[in-house]
């Protein structure tokens, strides 16, 4: 897999702050496990980070009394072994890679998709994050995806097949950042149906399709 | 300002080593003594670090406790060979913060069968790591101020990008070409090493 379309430094600079809500920080770390490109940017971060840990104001004084507090807790710490973890259930190379699986309850062949509408469909993703929307979207191959508009950002990430915006191309791993000086037109590239998850800030606004099923009524 | 040197060797680079060293030894010998020093050196510095949000110096000492206990009881976990002690502590004190606000950080998961590992090679000597952490500090000296400033705010002050950008009256931007332009010098210096 030759990942191309990485995220933006701001992006992972909120995910490496824990700074990045729920719904935004499944799609990044969806796309961390794809990509190590963005990993190795990720540790730099935290490189970083613990950088600055280092060079922090020091209370001088207020030592002793909190190893005094540690060493308490520590007493009843050592009792306890560290069990290791269980071996899991080996699990069959899939497509969608954790945390994403979790979150849907399985993979591909085991998802209870919802139609869209013009042969795309759906999953939404329950997160306790209100502030985002989150989905599974899978559009016909060659068909494009319902266009919308939305307020503030837009991420995309490819999972299976790929799609086209514009000049650019999006395949497994990919992510598209987007935001909403962007009206744009994603198009699933023809042969294979486009699985994407997407999150968006505010609830899509599916304009383009609803208003074609209104024209025959509308008459316009 | 110094340049990095690859024949330098900072005394904060050799404190790098010896707390890699002692981290290694807590969580293979589960050594109090080694932890000590770890304590001494790290629990003023995740204080402080927890102080700066919360404001509260009891809340902080005690999410400087949790995060003490976890590296404890983690320490095994750490492997020299792909990160630095204090990169490594900060990830423990971040989550126990993320924790404390009850919100919820999906991760990946290295055993996944579709994670795709790197191929690149990690650093094999456990002293390039503390050496990376070294030229990371460094760099991070020559960084202007208002770059310098973005990351500061993004790891301590527990804000987003956008967050950052709406409280110093900025366009959005302008936050995320710092934020770049931040990390492209620390890249830089980190790969003149390889």
């Amino acid at each position: 897999m030759n990942i191309k379309r990485h995220l933006s430094d701001a992006f992972l600079l909120d995910y490496a702050g824990g700074n990045l809500s729920e719904g935004w920080s499944l799609a990044v770390a969806t796309h961390l496990a794809l990509c190590p490109t963005c990993r190795r940017q990720l540790e730099a971060m935290e490189g970083a980070a613990g950088a600055l840990l280092e060079k922090m104001p020091v209370e001088a004084n207020a030592t002793d009394d909190s190893w005094e507090r540690m060493k308490a807790r520590l007493g009843g710490l050592q009792a306890i072994e560290i069990k290791p973890e269980p071996p899991r259930e080996p699990v069959k190379p899939g497509i969608l890679p954790e945390p994403l699986r979790s979150y849907v309850g399985g993979d591909l062949p085991d998802l209870k998709w919802r139609a869209l509408g013009r042969g795309a469909y759906q999953i939404l993703i329950d997160t306790g994050d209100r502030d985002t929307q989150v989905r599974l979207l899978r559009i016909p191959a060659g068909k494009p995806v319902p266009e919308h508009t939305h307020e503030g950002c837009e991420l995309t990430l490819v999972l299976a097949g790929s799609f086209r915006d514009g000049e650019d191309l999006f395949a497994r791993g990919d992510i598209e950042e987007a935001d909403d000086t962007l009206l744009h037109q994603p198009i699933a590239t023809e042969g294979e149906d486009c699985i994407c998850l997407a999150v968006t800030e505010a609830p899509l606004k599916f304009t383009s399709w609803i208003v074609r099923l209104m024209q025959p009524i509308l008459k316009i | 300002m110094t340049q990095p040197d690859n024949n330098n060797v900072s005394a904060t680079d050799i404190s790098q080593v010896e707390m890699m060293r002692l981290l290694v030894i807590v969580g293979q010998e589960r050594k109090v003594e080694a932890f000590e020093l770890l304590f001494r050196h790290y629990s003023p510095r995740i204080r402080s670090f927890m102080t700066v949000k919360t404001k509260d110096r009891q809340v902080a000492e005690e999410l400087m406790q949790e995060t003490m206990v976890a590296v404890w009881n983690k320490a095994a976990q750490f492997d020299p060979a792909r990160g630095n002690v204090s990169a490594w502590i900060f990830t423990i004190a971040r989550n126990i913060r993320i924790d404390a606000h009850r919100r919820k950080r999906p991760v990946f998961e290295i055993d996944d069968p579709a994670f795709v590992p790197d191929n690149t090679p990690s650093a094999d000597v456990e002293f390039e790591q503390a050496q990376d952490a070294g030229l990371l500090r460094q760099a991070m000296e020559t960084l202007p101020a208002d770059q310098f400033d973005v990351l500061k705010r993004a790891f301590f002050d527990d804000v987003s990008h956008s967050v950052i950008a709406r409280e110093l009256g900025l366009p959005l931007g302008t936050v995320k070409s710092r934020i770049r332009l931040a990390f492209e010098k620390l890249r830089s210096a980190l790969e003149g090493r390889r």
